[in-house]
């Protein structure tokens, strides 16, 4: 699915991400924890294809679905099933969700030789998918992120998610500044697209989230590098101890 | 940052899609214009005594009058002798049904989207199809006829309704007005005539649609709209040019006026010829539009899309006259590569209770210069006046302006005017929002445009504000990579 080898990114010239590795199969759900500035929304920019990130493509290589990913637009990784929940939802004004969502499901649609969803059919599915993450309909009609709260944003985020069916799903502190209610919803949504197909790259904080998602594997993000795997466990030792006991242990080995 | 600037010029380089000519053979007036022209013109129209007077008065008062240059334009003065003032199609010849009209100017139109074979329109506009200085065919107007509405040219209304318009004829736009307005006094040809009677609400949108195709020539319509005590009508104007290296003239007017409880929608997609990005050729736009609302409660509403055009000049206007009376005028003015727009509105209220809503969006890009021009002025009888106006401009690039000159002069204590403004350059992490879902970069900068322009392109009649919205689509289309 996502294969990322010796990835170094920078943003304005500064280094942020060091020779990162990860490698996600169809299914798999991973999270990756770090302390603050250890360049894990860098590594959903990224991935997105965020231009005021330059990632240095002489040194590793990010192959996503057999393609690699670096050379393709934004557009093109989202439409061949890259999908990146906002850590910051951007709001449009003027346009509404359901427009916004019919467009570029039908774009993706179109690139893959698949025939356009009219008007009808799309308010049929975009009302089921809503139902899916718990949201009213009248969001539907609103302008896209709009006047929404913080955690409507967010859910706002997953409805996005199911609509247009990615094959991998990065959720970047998707869990951040939501109230523990909003939290479950926006949890439950996603566990509900969960499929043996479907990826999902959790970035997160703090461990909580992986309270109603359950990954398959947990890393540690540790100045720009992927310093520690395991299981859920991990995520459970870091919320115990903090990040300390892992800075302490990487800057004791021998350089 | 230097190189998305380019990326969005690129995006933005017109690519216009009427700049062809139709090759018909055409009499015109050779150029140059003086006493004997005027009557000449008079005369080819078969016009009756008065009229021609009415245009020699125009036109003498126009010649002691001076260029406007105090709006935020810079272009050449227009040689007024080097333009011809009447050109037509021999095959025009006021054609009495569409069969006799002229299979190439049926074309023409048909390659615009105006299809005039009646018959074989789906939607209920009819339309009045003016090509250089005169009409060429109006539809529908039979079934309008049975409701005592009028639909003609404008030169059809002198001969068949000289009342109407020897009564109404320069009544809210005189022929003294403006430098403008007054060489169009002197000169209109084409253009469309409305009479709504008291108690009608016309059963379908009247459009006409204008096109320049001669070379040398300049436009200079006129349109009168009278709406009777009680009647509503929606009325819709376009307007496309070929694509030539010379700067040609259109200077029109219109008039509305409104008497009690009558309604008038007006609504202008305007995409002339703009000229290339190297600021060549295109058109002078200078256009004198006035709505008068005469009666109590009466209501005019000026919506306009603004893509055309080398020199915009134009502010669409209401006098509110009667007690609470509303006057609305909504406005997306688009400019690209050297386009100048000043371009706005004025509310004057002289009624009590009146009304008036100021819309305008901006959106420049390329090396373009856009102003938005508007007065809103509440004079002492006006009690309880109240205006609100907003005028946020969307900026593409770093090479190109906007400007808001707005002009607020209140007599009466009473009255209550608001004014919002907001400046601002195209969201880049919108952009980036629409693409990570899958929507390419045009189309991105196309939805946020449009997002941008909803509180204008709503006020739209259904059909047009599809139109629209493709048009400002195409219109910021380009070449990306």
């Amino acid at each position: 699915m996502l294969s990322i080898v010796d990835l170094y990114a920078s943003v304005n010239d500064q280094l942020i991400l060091k020779g990162l590795n990860l490698q996600i199969n169809p299914g798999e759900v991973h999270a990756i924890m770090g302390p603050n500035g250890s360049g894990k929304s860098t590594l959903a920019q990224v991935l997105a294809g965020h231009e005021n990130y330059t990632v240095d493509e002489t040194r590793g290589s990010v192959v996503f679905q057999g393609e690699d990913l670096l050379a393709l637009s934004p557009e093109e990784r989202a439409r061949q099933g890259l999908f990146l929940a906002f850590q910051y939802p951007v709001e449009i004004q003027g346009i509404t969700n359901s427009s916004f969502l019919q467009t570029a499901l039908n774009e993706i649609r179109k690139s893959r030789g698949e025939e356009e969803m009219d008007a009808l059919d799309f308010a049929q599915f975009l009302k089921k998918k809503m139902e899916l993450v718990e949201m009213q309909e009248d969001f539907a009609e609103r302008f896209v992120n709009f006047g929404f709260s913080g955690g409507e944003k967010k859910r706002n985020e997953i409805l996005q998610l199911a609509v247009l069916e990615p094959a991998l799903a990065i959720l970047d502190e998707t869990d951040s500044g939501l109230d523990i209610d909003a939290l479950r919803t926006v949890a439950s949504g996603v566990n509900r697209l969960r499929s043996p197909q479907r990826s999902f790259l959790l970035i997160t904080h703090y461990q909580r989230l992986l309270d109603y998602i359950q990954p398959d594997f947990v890393h540690v993000l540790y100045d720009g590098k992927l310093i520690q795997s395991g299981g859920k466990e991990l995520a459970l030792k870091l919320e115990e101890q903090g990040y300390n006991w892992i800075r302490e242990a990487e800057e004791t080995l021998p350089a | 940052m230097n190189q998305k600037n380019i990326e969005v010029q690129e995006m933005v380089r017109k690519r216009y899609e009427h700049g062809w000519t139709t090759a018909i053979e055409s009499d015109s007036f050779d150029k140059g214009l003086n006493e004997d022209v005027i009557v000449a013109l008079s005369r080819i129209k078969n016009e009756p005594d008065w009229m021609t007077e009415w245009r020699l008065n125009a036109f003498r008062l126009w010649q002691q009058m001076e260029i406007p240059r105090w709006a935020k334009l810079v272009y050449p003065d227009p040689d007024f002798q080097d333009i011809s003032y009447y050109s037509a199609p021999k095959s025009a010849v006021s054609p009495r049904s569409l069969d006799e009209v002229d299979p190439k100017l049926v074309e023409t139109f048909t390659k615009l989207g105006i299809p005039l074979e009646e018959q074989k329109r789906l939607s209920g506009v009819a339309v009045d199809a003016v090509f250089d200085s005169v009409s060429v065919a109006t539809t529908h107007q039979q079934i309008l006829k049975r409701q005592g509405i009028i639909f003609c040219p404008i030169s059809e209304a002198i001969q068949e309704h000289p009342d109407l318009v020897q009564k109404y004829l320069g009544s809210v736009v005189p022929q003294g007005d403006n430098f403008y307005a007054s060489l169009n006094s002197a000169v209109f040809s084409g253009g469309s005539f409305v009479y709504i009677p008291a108690g009608v609400t016309c059963p379908m949108d009247l459009s006409t649609y204008f096109r320049i195709n001669a070379k040398h020539t300049g436009q200079f319509e006129r349109t009168l709209i009278i709406a009777e005590e009680g009647s509503k009508v929606s009325y819709l104007e376009g307007c496309t040019a070929p694509i030539r290296d010379e700067n040609q003239l259109h200077a029109a007017v219109v008039e509305l006026v409104a008497h009690k409880d009558a309604s008038i929608r007006y609504a202008t997609v305007q995409n002339w010829y703009a000229g290339d990005d190297d600021g060549k050729g295109g058109i002078y736009n200078f256009v004198t539009k006035r709505g008068a609302c005469l009666g109590d409660r009466s209501h005019i509403s000026w919506t306009q899309i603004e893509t055309g055009s080398a020199i915009t000049w134009k502010y669409p206007s209401c006098l509110l006259k009667g007690k609470g009376s509303v006057g609305e005028f909504y406005s997306v003015a688009l400019t690209k590569g050297k386009q100048q727009a000043d371009t706005g509105t004025k509310m004057i209220h002289t009624g009590a209770d009146t009304r008036s809503t100021i819309i305008s969006k901006t959106i420049s890009a390329g090396k373009s210069d856009s102003s938005y021009r508007g007065l809103v002025r509440v004079m002492p009888g006006a009690e309880n006046a109240r205006n609100y106006t907003q005028c946020d401009s969307l900026l593409m690039g770093n090479d190109c302006g906007a400007h808001t000159w707005p002009y607020i002069d209140v007599r009466n204590d009473s009255a209550s005017v608001e004014h919002e403004a907001s400046t601002s350059k195209i969201n880049e992490d919108q952009l980036f929002y629409c693409q990570s879902r899958g929507i390419d970069r045009e189309d991105a900068i196309s939805l946020v445009v449009n997002g941008f322009c909803k509180e204008v392109l709503d006020h739209l009649p259904m059909e047009f504000a599809v139109e629209a919205s493709r048009l400002l689509s195409v219109t910021l289309e380009g070449s990306v990579g």
